[in-house]
């Protein structure tokens, strides 16, 4: 079947009689293990190969399904700006790319911006879609994150991005440039407001969205194995003709050098993601109650609670957190 | 925890030692099935207890140098696992490394969302290791000047926990600029809107520790120890010879004792009968309740109110002059 699928072209296979309504590729390679899984186990699983626990991309969507409570959320309309500023022609005009890849994607441009809740606390999510021109950053991206920064304020919600990006989008020249400084701007608003702005950072981040909003979180999250990055691999290797050392522009690579504060796996990514924003919402889950609770512990707290909360849990006045375990 | 480790006697506990052997021998006979030495084993409990009492109420100030530096004492992972809830491990100084000597991250201390900032020195080899045996980089006052500025920024009170012999010494250290980051961490400490407590609960070795300790209020556990310098380093340059500690010790003024009555700290948080390193579980739940009342005592105070606060308290300390 799947020899059928890659070597033998569509219109040759209906000729040979294959049936028309068997959607291509039911199968996929693991590109770490080379395992083969069937695609709707893969999706079922996050496109974490369930084998060797390789992350695979996740399609901008389904981050937004996963990581929502109940996978509830609302995806907001973003402003149409002027298309190709700059008349931009390589190999392809700019403009036809661009229709190409909105047929392809069904959106706009490379960014998705949705309001919703996570852990119970309002948040807003900016997710960029790789395959939306390897999800690079032109107006339109910046705009979304201006559109995601500017929302969060407006709801009182914590901002979070979700960069995968091959950085700043070149057929918009200098004007990608120039989002650096708009993104950042956003970030700024959003924690001049006091909000919490957590980055996702997924594979692969790298460039001018690195050099900008990506590394300005207050909380800098990846998952396993996701490739972030100023200056690309191969562009390193040929200039300083050395090999890069195993693990170079990994997540665990970044979390050792002290820029990110933790790789998690994507199954735990939302429960994470909820904590940390309930931290630093919901300061003193109704500091009356607790102050009062407190107060009577001081009697009844002489007995240590190992492993637990003291006073918190013992009163049950700690609503829900679950105490560490040993 | 601390149960799981080796039970290091010190040289001063000799006598504890050989009555709590005996105790375990009488222990391993009843196993046996034969007469009832309940009564006996209580009387030497009673006669351990008073020894305690007795050896821990007037330990020399080396003597306590020793019992801070007790690898069975709880360290600070110890005190986060039993006081903080939802621990939320935040890594990094977003320019060189991630360093473990110190560790840090947000959590809940009793419902409250606070930000944890420690020295960890680890409890076995490859903890130590790991940890640095609590000795931190550059990198590592670095993360905590980023953590505190994260607390600020969300109005969240800090809780630092205080053990480590001090600053690593180290040629990358000076390089990546070991003083600036340590001044930079103090004058983070000081300029922080949001109530900072510091517990010293093992050693507090010098501009180490107090990088992490320009506090609001400043606890020491019973048998914890705070210096400029360690008694053997201040021995070695003063005395001309590492084995006068004993004496540096003395002269240094560095038990939470001392330290209390010169101004420098606001508390002493009393320990369990025969140091922490017998009742983890205790010496932590006491810290628990010193947090608790310091953190209530800070309520009140706005940012200015608290920056005041701080900066009041340590102008004055050992200053005769009222500046």
């Amino acid at each position: 079947m799947n020899w059928l699928n890659n070597y033998v072209r569509p219109k040759i296979r209906s000729l040979v009689g294959a049936k028309s309504d068997v959607p291509e590729n039911l199968w996929l390679q693991c590109v770490s293990c080379e395992q083969m899984l069937f695609h709707r186990d893969l999706e079922d699983n996050l496109n974490v190969c369930s084998n060797c626990g390789h992350h695979m991309r996740l399609p901008a969507r389904r981050r937004l399904e996963t990581l929502f409570d109940d996978g509830k959320f609302q995806e907001i309309e973003l402003p149409e700006n002027v298309v190709d500023p700059l008349k931009f022609r390589d190999r392809k005009r700019y403009s036809d790319r661009l229709k190409d890849s909105r047929s392809s994607t069904g959106r706009t441009d490379a960014i998705i911006v949705a309001h919703g809740e996570v852990g119970g606390q309002k948040t807003v999510i900016a997710v960029f879609d790789f395959a939306f021109m390897g999800g690079s950053m032109g107006i339109a991206v910046g705009n979304g994150i201006l559109a995601g920064a500017q929302l969060a304020v407006l709801q009182d919600a914590a901002f979070v991005a979700i960069p995968s990006s091959g950085g700043a989008r070149m057929q918009e020249g200098i004007l990608s440039l120039m989002q650096m400084p708009r993104t950042t701007i956003a970030v700024q608003q959003v924690k001049e407001a006091g909000l919490p702005y957590i980055v996702i950072l997924a594979d692969p981040t790298t460039g001018g969205v690195t050099a900008s909003f990506a590394m300005l979180g207050d909380i800098a999250m990846s998952e396993p194995g996701s490739i972030i990055g100023f200056a690309g691999a191969r562009v390193i290797e040929e200039t300083i003709r050395e090999k890069l050392p195993d693990g170079f522009q990994r997540s665990e690579y970044l979390l050792e050098h002290g820029m990110i504060d933790m790789v998690v796996k994507r199954h735990d990514l939302k429960d994470t993601l909820a904590r940390v924003i309930d931290l630093l919402m919901r300061k003193s889950p109704g500091a009356e109650i607790v102050q009062i609770k407190a107060d009577a512990g001081e009697v009844s707290d002489t007995d240590s609670g190992t492993g637990t909360d003291g006073v918190g849990s013992a009163d049950g006045a700690d609503d829900g957190s679950k105490p560490d375990p040993d | 925890m601390a149960e799981t480790r080796v039970h290091a006697f010190l040289d001063f506990e000799k006598p504890i030692a050989e009555l709590e052997g005996k105790i375990e021998e009488l222990r391993h006979l009843s196993d046996d099935g034969e007469i009832s030495i309940v009564d006996e084993v209580e009387r030497l409990q009673t006669r351990v207890d008073r020894q305690l009492d007795q050896t821990y109420s007037k330990l020399s100030p080396w003597q306590k140098v020793q019992v801070a530096r007790h690898p069975g004492r709880p360290h600070c992972l110890d005190y986060v696992r039993g006081l903080i809830t939802e621990f939320t491990p935040l890594a990094g100084d977003r320019g060189y490394a991630e360093d473990n000597a110190i560790i840090g991250g947000l959590g809940r201390f009793e419902g409250q969302s606070v930000v944890v900032i420690g020295q960890e020195k680890g409890h076995d080899t490859e903890s130590r290791v790991k940890h640095n045996f609590g000795m931190a980089r550059p990198e590592g006052y670095r993360k905590a000047q980023r953590l505190m500025h994260l607390a600020d920024r969300f109005g969240l009170p800090v809780i630092t926990f205080v053990d480590t012999a001090g600053a690593y010494p180290g040629i990358g250290a000076e390089e990546r600029g070991q003083a600036q980051a340590i001044a930079r961490s103090i004058e983070v400490c000081l300029e922080l809107t949001v109530p900072i407590v510091s517990l010293v609960i093992g050693e507090g070795g010098s501009g180490g520790a107090i990088a992490i300790a320009a506090a609001n209020r400043v606890l020491m556990l019973e048998h914890s120890v705070y210096s400029v310098i360690s008694p053997e380093g201040c021995a070695s340059i003063l005395w001309r010879d590492g084995g006068h500690a004993t004496d540096a010790a003395n002269a240094l003024k560095l038990t939470a004792q001392d330290l209390l009555a010169l101004g420098v700290i606001d508390e002493v948080i009393p320990e369990p009968l025969g140091a922490a390193h017998r009742d983890g579980e205790a010496a932590i739940a006491a810290a628990g309740q010193a947090i608790r009342n310091s953190l209530a005592g800070l309520k009140g105070l706005d940012g200015a109110a608290l920056r005041q606060q701080r900066r009041d308290k340590f102008l004055k300390m050992g200053d005769t002059t009222g500046l």
